[in-house]
Formats: structure tokens, C-alpha cells, sequence
């Protein structure tokens, strides 16, 4: 049917002028604008399907996730001055004791035994050190009745905002008919309230869903990024002025160039195996340091914003280096007074989305061991950490229910920081970037 | 105290910028003679020179102080000649352990020498450390602020440096290459000095759960690698099957139908595709993608596993095709007006156009784009260690489970790291392969996308 080649069809008679009004010729005519309609017909559903992928991706993510970003948090009535508490001693107080008897008092009722045990891990199982925690950074509060907000522990939780299914046999849910009942009585009572979960951005890691956050992992994060661009931007840079303004055409520089580009394409897993062998095997640097995994993520980056900095550079028009040589600067000078001054908003902009690609990336991390369980942010470069990338690996692989949804909100806010770098990149590209 | 110690550095060239800026203004010339260098030069030259001497050699010490200190600490352990490799690693990690206050059980006498040795020789080497640095410091600060004069070319010392940087800087790509060459070959010989090279290579079975203590019970360990890249191409194929047509087609559309409007929206909606972390699609892969195609394969009745090769492959397929759509725009960017407009001037359609006149002008750039594609699929990690199998299988069915070369480097090294297990070597070997095919694959492609440019 795409056969232009006017030769058979009924009405093209050999030899002799064409009959174009001829049905034959209408029908053919037909069925090549069909062919035309139906390629784009294709290309239009290739399109669907590759933002109706994005589209599905990001739904179910943001619906899984929504719940994390509330946590279910019980009020309990306490008044410590009536417990026997040695003021000098908070930390060897039987907090345990404390908490048991105020949440009975929350219930109003005596329990026997077994059904103590089921009310008891309805909350989260560090809920007496919280209030311990809380009392001695406010020891105020042992003055008089206070009130404490612990959270509910994850089944509940889920209980909470409708995740389980309470028509399913008591023995296949994580929730019996006993600790419905109860969480009902609290319910009533108005001690079961629903805030934003703060805990999620200022909590590290917890093998307890309701506990575990992200602040060790954003830390670890940050940590990364500024090792990575300490390195990469001012080296990078670098090896592009010399590469674009002073090496000397030979092969040895076509060398340097052919590593580069092939440097960008070599799988993040093997720059993994590469920090692996040579920082920490020939150089005994520490394990899951953030500095390990910037210098990692450095050498990654490092192409990018080669590539980046030498479109920037000879993108500048050559009268302005004509103009500050003309007037005696010297090479340099003429480089770093004017021409890289000139390049660095596409510079920043290309470093920004460098830098973006970084905080996404996970294989590397993994092999130099940043997916350790650490409980507590890092404070330097040194120490042992998460990153959000491995943090969301470390969650997603495990059991819990509410780990799901914490996957779910980890990735939220991962994708949240990459949509903020390259707003911040697009706005510095539509505001500073010159073009000649 | 180390961190403490490029602080001081940094203090001290800042501070000697300034005495020497001073300094090169007061000496600025005379009425008959001119200075060569402005003052801020000769500011940068003394910061030069007081900070860079002395930050070197704290990163060379650095890098060298631990394995220094091994090994006099071994020289001095009773009886350390005669230990293997890895039981020397064990004593030096024991020591170590010891000396950070991490004790699990009272430490033989030997060993208690030992740490005491150990920690003499480290506060030694810290106090050596900061002595060594500052005296650098302070002798680059003199010298740099001595020579200070109207006639010191400082301009062209500090250029120079600059200079030397810049190279030093641009030999950092290859320094990289080199190093992942040498690391991965290095570590691959070792194992292959424990498994031959043949029985990797062309080994049918893959069974890397091999006993690391003697009283362990575990299989005997198999490392032949074909069953592994044969699922690494089960999985690059679906991704490619669902990529490429995908790519392809959405790339015609928008460089030959689209409006400018459509395409202005469209275009960076598909390249989001590109920058979401592939961790995420590993997740949304589990999450929803596997329960999906398992149950669509058992429906059929086919066996289906909760890991499938086409839940893996074709979440895969979705994060390469803005890389394939982009690589083909800018092919069909490259051909030539003339050629479109001599189509449309025979009167043929757009479509045929596209078909007959675009796709064979542009197809070396779209074969090189497809192949650019390709190693990506191979080398990617996440979404495989998240969304595929772990047991090596050598099956054709895409709802069955496959392992790849990607995945089983991350399970051999995940968790522990002793460098003389044949599971951790082994990591390295499939290291060596992977690094190998994605370089072919890349040179290859490459080489098809420069000699297509010649073309026009």
C-alpha cells in the first residue's frame, strides 16, 4: 500500500495517462492516508503509554505513601508527682511501671493478664523510654499532671487509618477483636489523635515502623552530596579549562577525552566495586562513611560536569577572550576574569542536575556497605551512615506493613528533593544564562 | 585532630594571602620601575605556598598511616611471620577491634602488647603528623613571603600552579579508568588463581553459597557465569522489547508530528522517566508491577514466579525509552532537509516519508542509540536486585525468575568483605565481564554514531 509505483491497479491503464479520479486510485489514495494515520496513531500511543506509566508510578506511590505521613499517637494522663520517682536518678526511674499504670488509668479499667499483654502492644514498645526521654530534657513536668503523646504501634496504626481489613478471621490479621475494642474505647474517649508525622523527617532509623524516620538518611545524604561536589566541581572544572583552552591537540588528550565519555556510560555498579577495592581495601578508609561514598559519587559526576563545563566554555564568543587578550590580560586571566565567569550559570546548572543524578543513585552505596542499620544521623564525614537511596533499599526490604508506606513516603521525599535541585537548576538556566 | 589540621591549613593560607597581599602592595615599585605582579598575586603565590606543600602530604600521610603502622605493629607481634594472609587480616582486624574498645572476650596477652603497641605508635604518628605539617606550613609561608619584591614575577607562579592543577585534574578521568581496570583485573586473577578461568567462563551452573567456616553445611560452590549473562540478556531483551518500539515511535511523533506546543509539554515530561532514581522504579517494580504479571501468568497457566524476569525487564524497558527517544530525535534531527522535502515533493505522505526516506537515513544514529541503550539495560542494578531472582536458572520463560550479572555482585557483596573469599573474588570476576560488555557495547556504538555523521 506505500507503493508509489504507478503501474497495476484497475484503473491505471499501461501505458496511458492515469485516470487520478478512478475508484482504484480513490481506494489507494485512502490507504495510504490510513498508513499516515495509523503511524501517527502508534507514535501517539507510544507517548500514552510511556506518561501513562509516569502517571500510574507516581499515583501509586504518592497513595501508599500519603498514610506515612501521618502517624496514629495516643494522649496518656499522667501525673508524675504522685509517682515515686528519685529526682536525682531519672534514667533508673521504673518508667515502665509509670506508663503501664497511666495506660490502664487511660482504659479505665482493670485487665486480666492476656488481655493486658494484647493492650500493652498496642503501643509503640519504646513508649515508656519516650516519656522518659521527654521528662528528663523537661523535668518541669514531674511537678504536676502532664500530658504525653506516645504513638501507637504499626498494626494498630494501620488499624487507625483503615488499612485493615477487620472482615478477614482474627488469626489472619495483625489486629485481634480484643485490641479493635479497646482502640475503640480510646477512640471514644479522645485519645487517639491523627498529627502530621513529624517523626518521619526528625527520627533515624528504627527496626519499629512507627519510630523509624528519615533524619539519619537525609543527613547521610547531605553529607554525600557536599563531598561529592567539594571534589567534582572544582576538579571537573578544572580538567575542562584545561582540556578546552590548553591541552594541546595529541593523543594523549584524545585519550583523556575517548576515558571521559566512556567514563559517563561505565555502570554505577562497578564505580561500587572500584570504592570498594581502592578506598577501602588499598587505602583502609572506613566503612559506609559518607566520605567514601561522595569520593564514589565524585568520580561519577565527574564526566558530567566535564562535559557540562566544555559546552559552557566554548559557547562564550570568542570576541570577548579577544577582547580582554587585546587589552594585556594574560591567558589565565583572560579564562578566569571573563570567560568562566561568563560559563558559570550553565556550569551551576549542569552540576545541579549532576548533583540530583548523585542523590539518586544506590548500587555504589550499597557496596561500599551504606545500608547498614545506624540509629543515629552522622555527624561528619567520617562516621558510619544511611543514605536516602539506601535508606528506601534497607525499608523496602523489610517485613513490616507500616514499612510500605514509610517506602512510599522515603521516595516522596527523595523525589521531592530531586524536583527542588532542578527547579532551582531550570531557575538559574532561565535567569542567569546568556545567549550569544 | 585531622580535621582540626586542614582547618589550620586553610586558616594559615588565608591568613598568608592577606599578609602577602600587604606585603606585595608595599613593595609595589617605584617611580622608575614598575612591579611586575599586582598584589593579589603575590597574596595568592604566599597562600600557595603555605597551603599546598603541606595538604599534599597530609593526604599522602593519611593514606599511608594505617598500613604503616600494620605493619610495624606486626613486625613486633610474636610469631606473625608465620601467619597466612587472611589470618593476619583477622589479627590486624582483632587488634583494631581491641584498640577502639570494642572487647567481646578478655584479649590474650599477646594481643593486650599488641594494642598498647598499637596505640603508642598512633598517638606517635598524630603528633609526628601535625610537627611534619606545620613545619611545611610554616616553611612555604617563609619562603613564599620572602621572595616578595617588585620584580617577583608572581603572576606567572601562581599560573603556573593553576596550571598544574588543571592537568593534574584532567588525568583524574584516566587515573579512574585505571583504577577500575586494575582494581577489577587484580581482584578477578586472585580468583581466578581459586577457580580456573575456563569453568567461569563457559560453567553451566552458578551456586556461589559456599561454606566459609569448616563446620558450615552449605553446597560446594559452582562459579560458571553462563547462567547468569544468560539472564542478564532475558532481562535486557524484555527491556529492549518494550523500549525501543516505545522510543522509537514517540520520537516520530514528536519530531514529525507534534505541534511545537505538544512537544514543548511532552519532551521533559518523558525525560522526567529518565531522572527518577532507579531505585524507585525496583520498588514500584515489587511493589506493583510483580504481583501484576504473576497473576496475568498464572491466568495464562504458565509457571510464574513472585520475582519474574518480565516485571524486572519491563520496568526496565520503561526507564530507557526517553533515552532511546532522545538519541532517535537527535537522529532524525541530523537528516538533511533536502532529503523530507524531495520525499514530499514526489508526493509521498508524511508517513511514508518517515518509513521509507527518514528511518534508513537515520538508522545507523537509532542502531547507536539502541546499542547505548543496551548496556545501559545490562549494567543497571537497582531495579534487577530489587525485582528479580537470585537463583541462577537458565529458562526462557519471562514469568520465571532469572538472576543477573548486576544482581549477583550486589548479594556476593553486601554485608561482608573479605577479600580472599571466592565469593567475594567473584564479585569482582562478574565485575570484569560486565565492565568489558558494556565498554564493547559503548566503543561499538559510538563508532556507529560518528561514522553515520560522516554520511552527510
Amino acid at each position: 500500500m506505500t507503493d508509489t509505483s504507478i503501474a497495476t491497479g484497475a484503473g491505471a491503464r499501461v501505458g496511458g495517462p492515469v485516470d487520478w479520479k478512478s475508484e482504484a486510485m480513490n481506494a489507494r489514495r485512502k490507504a495510504r492516508y490510513a498508513a499516515d494515520r495509523r503511524l501517527q496513531a502508534y507514535g501517539m500511543v507510544a507517548i500514552a503509554f510511556a506518561l501513562g506509566f509516569l502517571a500510574i508510578l507516581i499515583a501509586t506511590l504518592s497513595f501508599t505513601g500519603i498514610s506515612a505521613f501521618t502517624q496514629t499517637m495516643v494522649r496518656i494522663d499522667l501525673d508524675l508527682s504522685k509517682a515515686e520517682i528519685d529526682r536525682s536518678k531519672l534514667m533508673d526511674a521504673n518508667w515502665r511501671n509509670i506508663f503501664r499504670e497511666a495506660a490502664l488509668a487511660e482504659l479505665g479499667e482493670e485487665l486480666p493478664r492476656p488481655a493486658e499483654r494484647d493492650y500493652f502492644s498496642m503501643y509503640t514498645s519504646s513508649a515508656p523510654f519516650l516519656i522518659r526521654d521527654q521528662v528528663i530534657a523537661d523535668p518541669k513536668l514531674l511537678d504536676g499532671p502532664a500530658t504525653f503523646v506516645v504513638p501507637v504501634s504499626d498494626p494498630v496504626d494501620q488499624l487507625a487509618k483503615g488499612l485493615v481489613q477487620t472482615d478477614l478471621p482474627e488469626n489472619q490479621r495483625r489486629v485481634n477483636d480484643r485490641q479493635i475494642g479497646y482502640f475503640k474505647q480510646l477512640e471514644a474517649s479522645g485519645a487517639i489523635t491523627q498529627p502530621f508525622n513529624w517523626g518521619l523527617f526528625f527520627n533515624s532509623d528504627s527496626r519499629f515502623p512507627e519510630l523509624a524516620g528519615l533524619a539519619g538518611a537525609i543527613s547521610g545524604s547531605f553529607w554525600l552530596l557536599l563531598v561529592c561536589f567539594l571534589i567534582s566541581f572544582p576538579v571537573g572544572i578544572a580538567a575542562a579549562i584545561y582540556l578546552e583552552e590548553f591541552a594541546p591537540k595529541n593523543r594523549f588528550t584524545d585519550l583523556v577525552e575517548i576515558n571521559i565519555n566512556n567514563l559517563a556510560a561505565v555502570p554505577s555498579v562497578v564505580f561500587g566495586l572500584l570504592g570498594l577495592a581502592v578506598f577501602l581495601g588499598w587505602f583502609g578508609l572506613p566503612r559506609s562513611a559518607p566520605l567514601v561514598g561522595g569520593m564514589v559519587l565524585a568520580l561519577m559526576t565527574l564526566p558530567t560536569i566535564i562535559i557540562v563545563t566544555r559546552a559552557a566554555l566554548t559557547s562564550v564568543p570568542s570576541s570577548i577572550r579577544e577582547a580582554a587578550l587585546g587589552i594585556g590580560a594574560s591567558k589565565h586571566e583572560m579564562i578566569f576574569h571573563h570567560v568562566l565567569p561568563l560559563a558559570m550559570p550553565s556550569i551551576m546548572t549542569g552540576t545541579i542536575i549532576g548533583l540530583a543524578q548523585a542523590l539518586g543513585e544506590t548500587a555504589p552505596l550499597l557496596l561500599i556497605g551504606m545500608n547498614a542499620f545506624i540509629t543515629s544521623p552522622p555527624a561528619g564525614v567520617l562516621e558510619a551512615s544511611t543514605a536516602l537511596p539506601t535508606q528506601i533499599y534497607i525499608w523496602a526490604d523489610s517485613p513490616e506493613r507500616g514499612f510500605v508506606a514509610r517506602t512510599s513516603a522515603a521516595i516522596l521525599v527523595l523525589l521531592g528533593f530531586l524536583v527542588i535541585m532542578n527547579a532551582i537548576a531550570i531557575f538559574l538556566r532561565q535567569r542567569f544564562e546568556r545567549r550569544w | 585532630m585531622t580535621g582540626y589540621l586542614f582547618g589550620f591549613l586553610a586558616i594559615a593560607a588565608v591568613v598568608m594571602a592577606f599578609a602577602g597581599h600587604s606585603r606585595g602592595r608595599s613593595a609595589g615599585g617605584t617611580a622608575t620601575e614598575k612591579a611586575h605582579s599586582r598584589p593579589i598575586y603575590h597574596g595568592l603565590n604566599a597562600a600557595i605556598w603555605t597551603g599546598i606543600p603541606a595538604f599534599v602530604f597530609l593526604l599522602l600521610w593519611l593514606l599511608f598511616q594505617n598500613s604503616v603502622i600494620d605493619t610495624l605493629v606486626m613486625a613486633s607481634y610474636p610469631g606473625a611471620d608465620a601467619l597466612s594472609g587472611p589470618e593476619r587480616a583477622l589479627l590486624i582486624s582483632e587488634i583494631r577491634q581491641v584498640a577502639a574498645g570494642n572487647i567481646f572476650k578478655e584479649p590474650t596477652p599477646e594481643i593486650t602488647a599488641a594494642v598498647a603497641h598499637f596505640h603508642s605508635l598512633q598517638s606517635l604518628a598524630s603528633w609526628a603528623m601535625v610537627a611534619v605539617v606545620a613545619a611545611i606550613a610554616a616553611v612555604g609561608a617563609f619562603l613564599g613571603l620572602r621572595t616578595i619584591g617588585s620584580r617577583y614575577r608572581a603572576r606567572h607562579s601562581v599560573e603556573r600552579s593553576v596550571t598544574w592543577f588543571m592537568m593534574f585534574s584532567s588525568l583524574v578521568a584516566i587515573l579512574t579508568t585505571a583504577g577500575i581496570v586494575l582494581s577489577l583485573v587484580y581482584e578477578a586473577l586472585q580468583f581466578f588463581a581459586k577457580v580456573p578461568v575456563t569453568e567461569f567462563l563457559f560453567g553451566l551452573r552458578w551456586e556461589p553459597q559456599i561454606a566459609i567456616r569448616a563446620d558450615q553445611v552449605a553446597g560446594q560452590g559452582a562459579f560458571g557465569m553462563i547462567p547468569v549473562l544468560f539472564g542478564t540478556i532475558v532481562i535486557s531483551i524484555l527491556a529492549m522489547i518494550v523500549a525501543v518500539p516505545v522510543g522509537i515511535l514517540s520520537a516520530i511523533y514528536l519530531t514529525e508530528y507534534a505541534g511545537e506546543r505538544f512537544r514543548a509539554v511532552v519532551k521533559p515530561l518523558l525525560e522526567i522517566l529518565a531522572g527518577i532514581p532507579t531505585i524507585v522504579y525496583g520498588f514500584f517494580a515489587v511493589l506493583t508491577v510483580a504481583p501484576l504479571v504473576r497473576q496475568i501468568g498464572l491466568t495464562l497457566g504458565i509457571e510464574s514466579s513472585p520475582n519474574s524476569a518480565l516485571a524486572a525487564g519491563g520496568v526496565m524497558g520503561i526507564m530507557i525509552i526517553p533515552f532511546i527517544s532522545s538519541l532517535s530525535d537527535d537522529a532524525f534531527a541530523a537528516v538533511p532537509r533536502a532529503m523530507r522535502d524531495g520525499s514530499y515533493a514526489l508526493g509521498a505522505t508524511k508517513g511514508e516519508t518517515i518509513r521509507k526516506v527518514l528511518l534508513p537515513a537515520a538508522l545507523p544514529g537509532i542502531v547507536g542509540g539502541v546499542l547505548l541503550a543496551l548496556s545501559r539495560a545490562v549494567g543497571e542494578t537497582m531495579i534487577v536486585v530489587m525485582a528479580a531472582g537470585l537463583i541462577a536458572k537458565m529458562t526462557l520463560n519471562p514469568f520465571d525468575a532469572v538472576t543477573t550479572v548486576t544482581v549477583q555482585i550486589v548479594t556476593l557483596l553486601i554485608g561482608d568483605s573479605e577479600f580472599d573469599n571466592p565469593k567475594t573474588l567473584a564479585a569482582f570476576a562478574l565485575g570484569l565481564v560486565l565492565f568489558v560488555i558494556t565498554l564493547g557495547l559503548n566503543l561499538i556504538a559510538l563508532r556507529t554514531v560518528r561514522k553515520y555523521r560522516e554520511r552527510y
